[in-house]
C-alpha cells in the first residue's frame, strides 16, 4: 500500500488524531492487513506515537499485522453456536486447512478467525467464508464447502 | 427534499406522504435482517423484483426490504400487506406463486404458512402465530412496516412527532421530567434510571456536552439492538435528538460495529435524510436548537462496550476503561459531560414523549417499566428477537413464545446477560422478567441476551465458555480482572476435564471475591458472575466432576 | 486553595481539592502499598494493590486510593480483613509471573501471600506500565508500549526507536518492580538490531 493511498485516507479524516481508529479501519479494509510502513506513515501524519498505534492494532481483532489469505473463514464461537456444536466444527476446519484461529495458511489460501457472535443464532453452528454464511452446517460437510474456494 | 422549518410544515409533509399512500395497495415486506439475509433473502428480494416487473405490476405492488421481523428461526420471512399474511422459509422458487396467488389472488398458500409443531394448528397471519401473538412489539413491531432507508415511511408512522412536541410544546426540563416519571431504565446492562443520568449530565458544569448511542452489542448471543437499529434507525435517532435537547447537548456520537455493513449503511442514510429535512443540524425544525451527529465505528471486542472504554475509543485512544470515580455523565469524552445510553433505551424515548409517562408506566412491573427486547437463543425451538412487557415470566418466554426446547429435551437453565450474567435453574422459571428480581437471583438481564440450555448441558462447561471468552475480550489492564480470569479459567478447565482437586471450588470463590471487589471496571467486577451463579445453583456438578474425576468436556 | 478534611485510619487529615486518597495519605505519613503508581506519572489504577475502603454519605465502597479523589468528611480505612485478603490475592496472582521480584516479596511477607499458590507462568512482567508510561509521559519517546489485550497483553519495544533512544537513557530500568525490564530490552535489541 503506497503512501499516497494512506494519505488520501488520512486527509479524508482531516488528519485528526482522534480519527486514528477510523483511519486504521479503512486501511485494513482496503488492504486487508496493516503493513509496518503503513503504521509508520499514519504515526507520522497523525502525530500519534507508534506505540499507541501498535497497541490499537493488536487490541482489535479486525486488524491484522500480517497479510491475510485470499479467503477469510470465520467460525462463529458465540454462546449459541457453542451449545450447538461449534467446537467440533472448528476442530474440523482446523484439521482440514491446517491452521489455528488467527493464522493464515502458508499458501495464502485461507485465514481463520473465531469469535464475534454475528447475530445469526438461529443458523448456528455456522461458518462464514468471505461473508457468505453456511448455516446449520455439520462437520462432515465442511470439506465440501471449502473446496469451492481456491 | 425540502427543508422543514416548523412543526406545522412537518405535519403538512406527513399529510402529504399519507395522502399519496393507498392503505389497500399490496406490499410485500421482505425481511432483510442479518439472519434472513444470511439465509439468502437477497435472492428472494431480487426474485420478487423480477416477478413484479415481469407481470408489470410495478405501479400496483410495493416491495419493501425491511429490518428484522424477529422470527429468525423460520427465515427467510415475508409479510404481505394489507392482510398481514406471513410466509416462512420462503425460497426464490416460491416467488411467482406468491405474487399470482396471494398478492393478486388474495389466496393463502398453505405450505408457506406457519404450522405449530405441537398442535398442528396453522397460522396465516402474524397476529395468529404464537411467536408473535404473545409479544408486545412496541419497538420492534414497526420493523416490518417500514423501509429503513426511507425517512418518509418513518414519518408516515408518526415519526419525529415526539421531537416536534418536545421542541415546541415542552421545555428541556419538562422532557427530562417526563423521562424520569416514566422510570425509563437503561437497557444496556445496569438498568440505571436514564432520567437521573440525563439530569446529571444536564446539571454538570460546562457548555459542551455529548450524547452517545451505544450500539456496540459485543455480547455473544445478543442481536436485538442490531435488529432494531438496522430496521428502524430513525426511532433511535429521534430519541437521541430529544435526549440532546433535554440535556443541552449539541453533539452526538453513534458508536457502532464496523462488521455490520447493513447497519452502517442504514445509519448513514438515516443521518443524511434527517439532515436534509432539517431534523438534524442547525436550527432543527426552525426551533433554534442545533444538534449534529458523528458516527464512530468499532469492531467489537467485548470491553469496548464499557462506557469509559467506549469514550476512549471515540477519542481515538485505546479502548481501556478508566476508573469511574467521576461519572462519565460529568466527565466523559475529552473530560466533557457525556451521556451514554444504549440503542434500545434511546428508542423508548419517542413513545414516552408521544404517549406520556402515565401510559408507559402502565406497562411492566412496579420497578421495571415498559417492554424489553430479548435475543432468544441456545437450545430453543424459536430463536429470534422477542419483545415483551416486563413482568412476563421466563416460562412464558421460553414456552409460549420460544416454542420450548427442541428434540423433546427438558430445560435445564436459562442464562441472562452473557459473560457478565448468570444462569438460573428450571425451578425458578416462573420468575418475572424484571431488573431487580433477576439481579437478586444472580442472573441480571444485562442487555437482554437470553440463552436457553437443555438437560444435556454441563454447567461447568458453560462457565468455562464465558471465562474463555473474557480472556480474549477484556483489556488486560488491571490485575484482579486479567489475572483473576486467567486463574479461574485454568481451574474451571481442570474441573471440566476431570483434573479438579479438593479445594478448587473454595479457591474459585476466593478469586471471584477479589475480582468482584477490586477490578477497575464493570467487566472485571462481574466477570465471575456466571461462575458464582452456577456455583449457587449447580454446585453439585462441580463437586461431581471433582470427585468422580469425570471429563465432561 | 480549598482545604478538605477527611479521616484516614481514624486520623484527621488535611488535603487540597484534586488530591487523591493516596496523596493525602502520603502527606500525612500513612502508608498505602502501590505497584503501578509513580509520582511523576498520571494515576493509572491498574494494580489495585492500593485498594482501600471509603465511607461517604453512609455508603461503604472499595476503591483504588491512587485515583479516588478526596472529598470532605470522607472516611478511609487502609487496612481491614477484606482489604488484606484482596492484597494477598493480588500478590499471589502476580507472584505466579514474577516470583523473584523483591517488591512483591516484601509485600508478600506483610500480607502472608504464598508465592506458590498458583502455577508459575513466569513472564516476569506484572503489567504495571511504569516503563511504558514513563517513556511516554516523562521522556516523550514512546519507545516501549503495550501490545495485545486480555491475558495476552505484554510490553514491547519498538526496535527502531529503542536503538536510537534507549542506550543513553535506560531511566525506566530502575522503575521496574520485577527488575526484568532490562532483560526484555536486551532481548529486543538482540533480536532486532544484531
Amino acid at each position: 500500500m503506497d503512501n499516497a493511498r494512506i494519505d488520501r485516507i488520512i486527509d479524508k479524516h482531516q488528519g485528526e488524531a482522534s480519527s486514528l481508529i477510523q483511519v486504521l479501519l479503512e486501511i485494513q479494509s482496503e488492504n486487508h492487513w496493516l503493513p509496518k510502513e503503513a503504521l509508520e506513515r499514519v504515526s507520522e501524519k497523525l502525530q500519534v506515537p507508534l506505540t499507541r498505534i501498535r497497541h490499537i492494532a493488536t487490541f482489535y481483532k479486525t486488524f491484522s499485522l500480517i497479510p491475510k489469505g485470499r479467503h477469510e473463514i470465520h467460525v462463529c464461537t458465540g454462546s449459541s453456536c457453542h451449545v450447538r456444536g461449534a467446537t467440533r466444527l472448528l476442530d474440523t476446519v482446523q484439521d482440514l486447512i491446517g491452521i489455528r484461529p488467527g493464522e493464515t495458511s502458508s499458501d495464502l489460501r485461507f485465514s481463520l478467525e473465531t469469535g464475534n457472535c454475528l447475530g445469526c443464532c438461529a443458523l448456528g453452528p455456522e461458518i462464514v467464508v468471505d461473508g457468505k454464511h453456511h448455516s446449520k452446517i455439520a462437520p462432515d460437510n465442511v470439506e465440501d464447502v471449502l473446496k469451492d474456494y481456491d | 427534499m425540502p427543508r422543514i422549518n416548523s412543526a406545522t410544515e412537518l405535519e403538512e409533509l406527513r399529510k402529504g406522504i399519507l395522502s399519496k399512500r393507498d392503505p389497500n395497495k399490496p406490499c410485500i415486506a421482505i425481511c432483510a435482517g442479518t439472519g434472513c439475509l444470511a439465509l439468502g433473502n437477497d435472492r428472494v428480494i431480487s426474485a420478487f423484483e423480477e416477478e413484479v416487473k415481469k407481470q408489470t405490476l410495478e405501479a400496483k405492488v410495493d416491495i419493501r426490504a425491511t429490518g428484522c421481523h424477529g422470527f429468525c428461526e423460520k427465515g427467510p420471512n415475508i409479510i404481505i400487506y394489507p392482510e398481514e399474511i406471513c410466509y416462512i422459509e420462503v425460497t426464490p422458487e416460491d416467488v411467482p406463486e406468491i405474487v399470482s396467488q396471494t398478492v393478486l389472488g388474495k389466496e393463502v398458500i398453505d405450505r408457506l404458512i406457519y404450522t405449530d409443531p405441537n398442535t398442528g394448528e396453522k397460522a396465516a397471519h402474524q397476529s395468529e402465530i404464537p411467536f408473535y401473538k404473545n409479544q408486545m412489539r412496541h419497538l420492534i413491531g414497526n420493523n416490518s412496516k417500514i423501509d429503513p432507508k426511507s425517512i418518509d415511511e418513518y414519518l408516515a408512522l408518526g415519526g419525529y412527532s415526539a421531537l416536534s412536541k418536545s421542541l415546541f410544546e415542552m421545555s428541556p426540563e419538562q422532557v427530562l421530567e417526563e423521562i424520569k416519571k416514566a422510570n425509563l431504565r437503561g437497557r444496556g446492562g445496569g438498568g440505571f434510571p436514564a432520567g437521573l443520568k440525563w439530569e446529571t449530565a444536564r446539571n454538570a458544569p460546562g457548555e459542551e456536552k455529548y450524547v452517545i448511542v451505544n450500539g456496540h452489542e459485543g455480547e455473544p448471543g445478543a442481536f436485538m439492538d442490531r435488529a432494531l437499529f438496522t430496521g428502524n434507525p430513525h426511532s433511535v435517532l429521534e430519541g437521541l435528538i430529544i435526549g440532546a435537547y433535554a440535556i443541552g447537548s449539541h453533539q452526538g456520537f453513534i458508536y457502532t460495529r464496523h462488521d455490520s455493513p447493513q447497519l452502517r449503511n442504514n445509519i448513514a442514510v438515516a443521518l443524511t435524510q434527517a439532515e436534509e429535512y432539517g431534523l438534524l443540524g442547525e436550527n432543527i425544525l426552525g426551533s433554534g436548537f442545533n444538534f449534529n451527529v458523528e458516527v464512530h465505528l468499532d469492531i467489537g471486542i467485548f470491553v469496548s462496550g464499557e462506557s469509559s472504554a467506549l469514550m476512549r475509543s471515540i477519542e481515538g485512544k485505546n479502548p481501556e476503561p478508566r476508573p469511574k470515580y467521576i461519572r462519565t455523565s460529568v466527565s466523559g469524552i475529552w473530560e466533557k459531560p457525556s451521556n451514554l445510553n444504549n440503542v434500545e433505551t434511546w428508542a423508548n424515548v419517542p413513545q414516552i414523549i408521544n404517549r406520556g409517562s402515565e401510559w408507559y408506566t402502565s406497562i411492566g412491573t412496579e420497578r421495571s417499566k415498559g417492554t424489553k427486547l430479548i435475543s432468544l437463543s441456545g437450545n430453543i425451538v424459536n430463536t429470534g428477537v422477542v419483545e415483551v412487557p416486563f413482568g412476563t415470566t421466563l416460562r412464558e418466554i421460553v414456552y409460549d413464545i420460544g416454542g420450548g426446547i427442541p428434540n423433546g429435551k427438558k430445560l435445564k437453565a436459562v442464562h441472562f446477560g452473557g459473560p457478565m450474567g448468570g444462569s438460573i435453574p428450571e425451578s425458578l422459571l416462573d420468575t418475572p422478567l424484571d431488573f431487580d428480581e433477576l439481579a437478586k437471583l444472580g442472573a441480571p438481564i444485562g442487555a437482554g441476551g437470553m440463552f436457553v440450555l437443555d438437560e444435556d448441558t454441563n454447567m461447568v462447561d458453560v462457565t468455562r465458555f464465558f471465562l474463555n471468552f473474557l480472556t480474549n475480550e477484556s483489556c488486560g489492564k488491571c490485575v484482579p480482572c486479567r489475572e483473576g480470569i486467567r486463574q479461574m479459567l485454568k481451574i474451571v478447565t481442570n474441573i471440566s476435564e476431570g483434573k479438579g482437586r479438593e479445594g478448587d471450588i473454595e479457591l474459585l470463590e476466593e478469586i471471584s471475591e477479589v475480582a468482584g471487589a477490586a477490578s477497575l471496571c464493570a467487566l472485571g467486577k462481574t466477570a465471575s458472575d456466571p461462575l458464582l451463579s452456577t456455583l449457587r445453583y449447580f454446585r453439585d456438578e462441580y463437586e461431581a466432576n471433582i470427585k468422580e474425576k469425570k471429563c465432561r468436556a | 486553595m480549598s482545604e478538605i478534611l477527611l479521616q484516614i485510619d481514624g486520623r484527621e487529615v488535611e488535603a487540597r481539592k484534586g488530591m487523591t486518597i493516596l496523596e493525602a495519605a502520603q502527606s500525612a505519613g500513612i502508608f498505602i502499598p502501590t505497584l503501578c503508581h509513580h509520582e511523576k506519572l498520571e494515576a493509572y489504577g491498574a494494580c489495585r494493590i492500593c485498594t482501600v475502603e471509603v465511607e461517604a454519605r453512609g455508603r461503604k465502597n472499595l476503591v483504588a486510593a491512587c485515583v479516588y479523589p478526596v472529598e470532605q468528611n470522607l472516611v478511609v480505612r487502609t487496612r481491614s480483613e477484606k482489604i488484606d485478603r484482596i492484597r494477598k490475592m493480588i500478590l499471589e496472582l502476580l507472584l505466579a509471573h514474577a516470583p523473584d521480584a523483591f517488591a512483591l516479596q516484601d509485600l508478600a511477607k506483610e500480607y502472608g501471600a504464598d508465592k506458590d499458590r498458583f502455577e508459575k507462568e513466569a513472564s516476569f512482567c506484572i503489567h504495571c506500565g511504569l516503563c511504558v508510561r514513563y517513556c511516554a509521559e516523562v521522556k516523550k519517546k514512546n519507545a516501549v508500549g503495550f501490545v495485545d489485550r486480555g491475558t495476552r497483553r505484554e510490553i514491547s519495544f519498538i526496535p527502531e526507536i529503542a536503538s536510537k533512544e534507549c542506550w543513553n537513557c535506560k531511566e525506566c530500568f530502575p522503575l521496574c518492580p520485577t527488575e526484568a525490564l532490562q532483560a526484555a530490552f536486551v532481548l529486543t535489541k538482540a533480536l532486532f538490531s544484531p
